[in-house]
């Protein structure tokens, strides 16, 4: 049985699994998805979109979906350690993708602001998320579509206009297959209202030796005046492989700071999408990956200007060792609509081996006459002339490296508005050059 | 405490350096003149291990080691220093994370503890201060933004909080204000004493006024073509190098 039999075989199982759940509003979609899953075929290097990254190693496996298998079970002090700390947050945990109410710890929220999974929410209080689920993001390719049929759970925020969340929501993506390789298919869901502002950050772990497969979808609704802070944080195993399709609408006035952090893991794939539905709005993308051994991160983004006196800036930048292959592709549409466009876009990476390569890729679409944009590309490799002065200084080789490469990130990092946060993703970095530098010299 | 004997070194394949020798003895001050690209800078660089420059023969004892065997790092913590011509500018590097992991390393390797985070603030603060620097460029990246005499100025600090046995000074005084001049120099007069010894590299004697050396060496095309006492450096500044290149030319 190939893969794409397997998962379409395996919807029965799941089916039968779902209990009161096949009665709810998403199970429509996910019949509608199964569908458009049987008439689709996996993406591969023929396809434009998909093109540097091969994906037939993910297609060779057939991944259990997690709501099929046996649950695996964790306890606090055991995800303890995955956990970014030392400032108030609420923490919602998800193993495999399925919501764990008793590692998840939210309190005292407003009024009427919603935060959970969406199992219970779609049985609970489906008018909530109705109206946006599904609505938001359409289905480009055959991993959304499977995303969609196997849309089980995944994180729900919904904050109605008018409110501030002072603390930020955790959500901690544990993935991690035991017995069996295993799917995980997150389906998220971020509504902020007028007014309204909300932090999240998103903190993607794996623990497995055996393959799994991460394939989430996120959609976001920002509307007017709001502000959403996105951190994803992507920490994974060797064997991971990991894809998420994040797609914004954004409303006048409002403002995407969508960071984009990826440590790697077999294959990484994000599309990471906005569109500026409105005037004055801004969307930042900042990435960083940090990719080593035979790792692969593709990074496809998307701003997609419809409407005028908008502005975005986007800032990826790659650190690649050993064999890693980066892609990364930034697409800006300038609809014919939004004249003062203000749109900026830059990539720049530094290969630490000879054999670690990048392919990265502007593309800018422009049809208002009215605009400025501008994009920039660099591909280097850390400067000698730098590494003696910190040399000279006593500071040994390998360290005056690490410096000169945390010096590189530190513009992507330095933006992050949570100072512990900010720390810790520094610490990450750190930790992860001085595991690298270990086979290197 | 440095003695380097027939120094011989290649810079993309050309040999720039035609053997040096010089003797340095702790307390003692050295200055190293001579016209435009005739190796000064080489000098410092091959002496503190820079690996863009090739050393093709002679030999270099600093304290009885061989200096040439050892790495950057570990020339800076046997005590070596040099203040670079042009300083390097590190974005994302904070002057205080720069100055601290060095300071830590260089402790580290002589068996002594690393200093907390206050004790380093106090140090760095009081060195600053010695130095005219606003506070503010602690937490400033390393040389970003900092005006042509603000980088040399740091650089007097690294010195300061470092404590080499053996300092380079690489046309430290180019670039500066008079005023700033006399502060550098304080800076370095200050730290000098018997147990330290440095090599003055630069064009004007204006500076050897502020630092006064024991030794003039005069440099041209790769070897040591003069060398002499204070007196030399007002005899160059009066006469240039033309009266000594023709002395050499006779000599050939
Ligand atoms: N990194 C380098 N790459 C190529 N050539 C170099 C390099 N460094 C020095 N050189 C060459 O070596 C020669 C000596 O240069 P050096 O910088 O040592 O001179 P200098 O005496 O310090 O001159 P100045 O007084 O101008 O500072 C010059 O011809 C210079 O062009
Ligand atoms: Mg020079």
């Amino acid at each position: 049985m190939n893969s794409k039999e397997f998962y379409i075989e395996s919807f029965k199982t799941y089916e039968s699994k779902l209990n009161g759940d096949s009665k709810s509003f998403l199970h429509q979609l996910r019949k509608d998805a199964l569908k458009q899953f049987r008439e689709t075929n996996f993406p591969t290097l023929r396809n434009e979109e998909w093109k540097y990254t091969d994906i037939s190693s993910i297609v060779k496996l057939n991944f259990t979906p997690a709501i099929n298998s046996t649950p695996e079970r964790f306890t606090k002090e055991q995800i303890n350690k995955f956990l970014f700390k030392d400032f108030d947050c609420h923490l919602l945990v998800f193993v495999n993708g399925i919501y764990s109410e008793e590692l998840s710890l939210i309190n005292n929220l407003q009024n009427g602001v919603v935060v959970g999974s969406l199992k219970k929410l779609a049985k609970e209080n489906p008018s909530v998320i109705d109206s946006y689920i599904g609505k938001l993001s359409k289905i480009d390719n055959a991993f959304n579509a499977l995303n969609t049929a196997y849309a089980v759970d995944g994180l729900v925020i919904v904050v109605p206009d008018g409110k501030i969340l002072e603390k930020p929501i955790q959500v901690l993506y544990l993935n991690s297959s035991s017995d069996e390789t295993m799917l995980a298919s997150p389906r998220n869901l971020i509504v902020v209202g007028k007014n309204s502002q909300a932090s999240v950050i998103a903190n993607y772990r794996g623990i497995s030796e055996k393959a799994y497969l991460n394939n989430s979808v996120t959609e976001i609704f920002i509307d007017e005046d709001a502000i959403i802070n996105l951190y994803k944080i992507q920490n994974e195993s060797d064997e991971a492989y990991h894809i998420e399709k994040v797609q914004a609408t954004q409303k006048k006035n409002s403002v995407l700071n969508h960071y984009n952090i990826t440590f790697g893991g077999a294959i990484v794939r994000n599309d990471i999408n906005s569109v500026l539905d409105g005037e004055n709005i801004e969307t930042h993308y900042y990435g960083l990956y940090m990719i080593n051994g035979k790792q692969h991160v593709d990074n496809h983004t998307f701003v997609d200007h419809a409407k005028p006196n908008c502005m975005s800036n986007e800032l990826y930048k790659g650190i690649l060792d050993d064999n890693a292959r980066g892609v990364f592709n930034g697409k800006i549409i300038v609809r014919q609509d939004a004249q003062k466009t203000n749109a900026y876009q830059q990539n720049k990476t530094i290969l630490l081996s000879k054999t670690a390569t990048i392919d990265t890729k502007p593309q800018l679409e422009i049809f208002a006459d009215d605009v400025k944009c501008s994009h920039g590309a660099t591909v280097g490799h850390l400067d000698d002339v730098s590494e003696f002065y910190i040399r000279s200084r006593g500071v040994p080789q390998e360290l005056a490296k690490s410096m000169l490469i945390r010096a590189f990130a530190n513009d992507v990092i330095e933006t992050i508005k949570i100072e512990p946060l900010k720390e810790q993703i520094n610490h990450m970095i750190f930790e992860h050059l001085h595991k690298v530098e270990v086979g290197n010299e | 405490m440095l003695s380097i004997k027939n120094l011989q070194a290649n810079v993309d394949g050309k040999e720039i350096l035609k053997g040096i020798n010089l003797e340095v003895k702790a307390g003692e001050i050295h200055a190293i003149m001579g016209p435009n690209g005739s190796g000064k800078s080489t000098l410092a660089n091959v002496l503190t291990g820079n690996k863009s420059y090739e050393v093709t023969g002679g030999e270099v004892f600093f304290e009885s080691k061989n200096l040439l065997e050892m790495d950057p790092e570990t020339r800076a913590r046997e005590g070596m220093f040099l203040a670079f011509q042009y300083p390097i500018e590190i974005p994302g590097v904070s002057n205080a994370t720069f100055l601290k992991t060095a300071l830590n390393e260089v402790r580290k390797y002589h068996g002594e503890e690393e200093l907390t985070p206050k004790e380093f603030l106090t140090m760095l603060k009081e060195k600053a201060k010695v130095l005219g620097m606003d506070e503010t460029m602690i937490s400033r990246y390393v040389n970003v933004g900092f005006s042509g005499g603000e980088k040399k100025r740091n650089e007097i600090l690294q010195m300061l909080m470092l404590k080499p046995k053996f300092v380079l000074l690489d046309e430290t005084d180019s670039g500066l204000d008079i005023d700033a001049l006399k502060i550098v120099s304080s800076g370095v007069n200050i730290y000098k004493n018997p147990n330290t010894a440095f090599l003055v590299v630069t064009h004007y004697q204006r500076l050897l006024n502020y630092i006064v050396p024991d030794f003039v060496h005069v440099l041209y095309k790769g070897r040591i073509i003069k060398s002499g006492t204070k007196e030399l450096a007002l005899e160059l500044e009066e006469r240039g190098y033309d009266w000594l290149i023709a002395e050499q030319a006779e000599v050939v």
